[in-house]
């Protein structure tokens, strides 16, 4: 399959992509990872005019802790999230998020700052970066602005990214000692989108009750959904069997799914409540120092 | 569309082309420099038949355009074989009756090029990780992961290359 004909710009600075968004305007897509991009151009479901490829842009691929954030820039691949120590010490649920993103070869390429400025709800940084509170910093020819993850995503397919503005950096505030996080998804196979993905990230207060709680779910919806009556109800209790069954049916009850080839609505949502029980569960256990 | 020049190194080797932006590597590897051993199998960025290593990372050559491999180093399977000495995954496939019908065994070959040379020592376990973005219909993996094995160990008793 060969995607359409379209003019190639390979900008060398980040003032350089701004400025060729601005004068290009919307027949315009930036490639970084490529690896929602170019399949959907050889499908032709994209015909862009132009192609600003940002993966020869210097000093985007770091991945940094500072001022309590965790930095994640543009061109970070999911395998250096995958692989990275910091992570996996400060955030297991983000190894855990990447390790089932598409398969090896494609984390190869694909950027974690690419898998939310896409827009997918079938994309499972989204559910994750929920319920970790991320900010995402989006620069345009203005400077730089901060959008909160919870209103990034607008609509299907569609973010808070307004044209001519890059996804340059993804913060996440490093979470408090005893908190825990985990993401489950279940797919078909290897390298499919999710059949449903719950991501679960908890704090414990001093008695070991839930301080904070997050829960966000994957390919349930139009949009990546946060699952805010689950959240409350487990704030403030001690998380027993009992409450995490009560916050799984909650869950479920707040995911929109809908039939298709992975299963019927019904399937998907009972998968859901399972799903959230078991984050949960590793989410607890990881709270407590375990792994 | 106007052409874009560029040059890459394939196997040790410096070309200098001009190709079209939307020309997909895979292509510029089959087509323009005839190293036909990188194979087309589903063109959707789902089976790894046609991975090739683009500055030691093993990447699907069907989902990269070729302006993309512009100053970059490729390693195709024809690179593996060095003086007419197969390397050890080559040995390994043989040896362990790693391929039935071949078509994914070039994809399977670069996969393992790189992730052999960032885990020395691999489970059984991490290479079926390392290995599942590559499909393949006939071996049922079993013999793939032992040529795996295979290779890992002569690599480790200074087999050669890498």
């Amino acid at each position: 399959m060969i995607p359409r004909s379209f003019e190639y710009f390979s900008p060398q600075t980040l003032d350089e992509a701004l400025a060729l968004l601005q004068k290009l305007g919307s027949d315009a897509k930036l490639l970084s990872g490529g690896q929602s991009l170019i399949p959907m151009m050889k499908l032709r479901l994209v015909t862009p005019s132009y192609i600003v490829d940002i993966n020869r842009i210097p000093g985007l691929d770091y991945i940094s802790e500072s001022d309590g954030q965790l930095r994640i820039g543009a061109l970070v691949r999911e395998h250096e999230l995958e692989t990275s120590e910091l992570i996996k010490k400060r955030l297991p649920i983000l190894s855990d998020t990447a390790n089932v993103i598409a398969d090896p070869l494609v984390r190869s390429q694909a950027t974690v700052c690419g898998n939310l400025a896409h827009g997918d709800p079938a994309n499972d940084h989204p559910a994750t970066m929920l319920v970790l509170g991320a900010t995402v910093i989006a620069t345009g020819p203005k400077g730089q602005r901060q959008i909160a993850i919870e209103d990034f995503f607008p609509g299907l397919f569609t973010t808070a990214l307004q044209e001519g503005e890059i996804l340059t950096e993804i913060r996440i505030p490093v979470p408090p000692a005893n908190s825990g996080g985990a993401y489950l998804k279940l797919e078909r196979k290897v390298g499919d989108f999710a059949t449903a993905g719950v991501a679960a990230q908890i704090t414990l207060d001093a008695g070991g009750n839930c301080q904070r709680a997050g829960i966000g779910l994957t390919n349930v919806g139009l949009t990546p959904i946060k699952a805010k009556q689950a959240e409350q109800s487990l704030t403030g209790k001690k998380l027993d069997q009992a409450t995490i069954t009560q916050a799984a049916e909650s869950a479920a009850a707040e995911s929109q799914p809908m039939d298709d080839i992975r299963g019927s609505a019904e399937y998907k949502r009972d998968l859901v409540r399972v799903l959230t029980a078991r984050a949960l569960g590793k989410a607890l256990q990881r709270a407590k120092g375990g792994a | 569309m106007a052409k874009v020049p560029i040059r890459v190194k394939v196997n040790g080797v410096e070309h200098s082309t001009e190709v079209e932006p939307r020309l997909l590597l895979v292509h510029l590897l089959r087509e323009n420099f005839r190293l036909t051993g990188t194979h087309i199998g589903c063109d959707t960025s789902h089976c790894g038949a046609c991975t090739v290593v683009m500055d030691g990372r093993a990447i699907k050559s069907c989902t990269a355009f070729a302006v993309q491999a512009n100053g970059r180093e490729i390693t195709t399977v024809e690179g593996l074989e060095q003086n007419g000495q197969l390397h050890p995954l080559q040995e390994g496939f043989f040896q362990e009756h790693g391929l039935q019908c071949g078509y994914c065994t070039p994809g399977m070959l670069m996969t393992g090029y790189a992730f052999l040379g960032t885990n020395k020592n691999p489970s059984d376990d991490e290479i079926r990780h390392a290995i599942s973005g590559n499909l393949c219909r006939c071996t049922g993996y079993v013999n793939i992961v032992k040529a795996y094995q295979f290779a890992a160990q002569k690599l480790r008793d200074g087999g050669a290359q890498q």
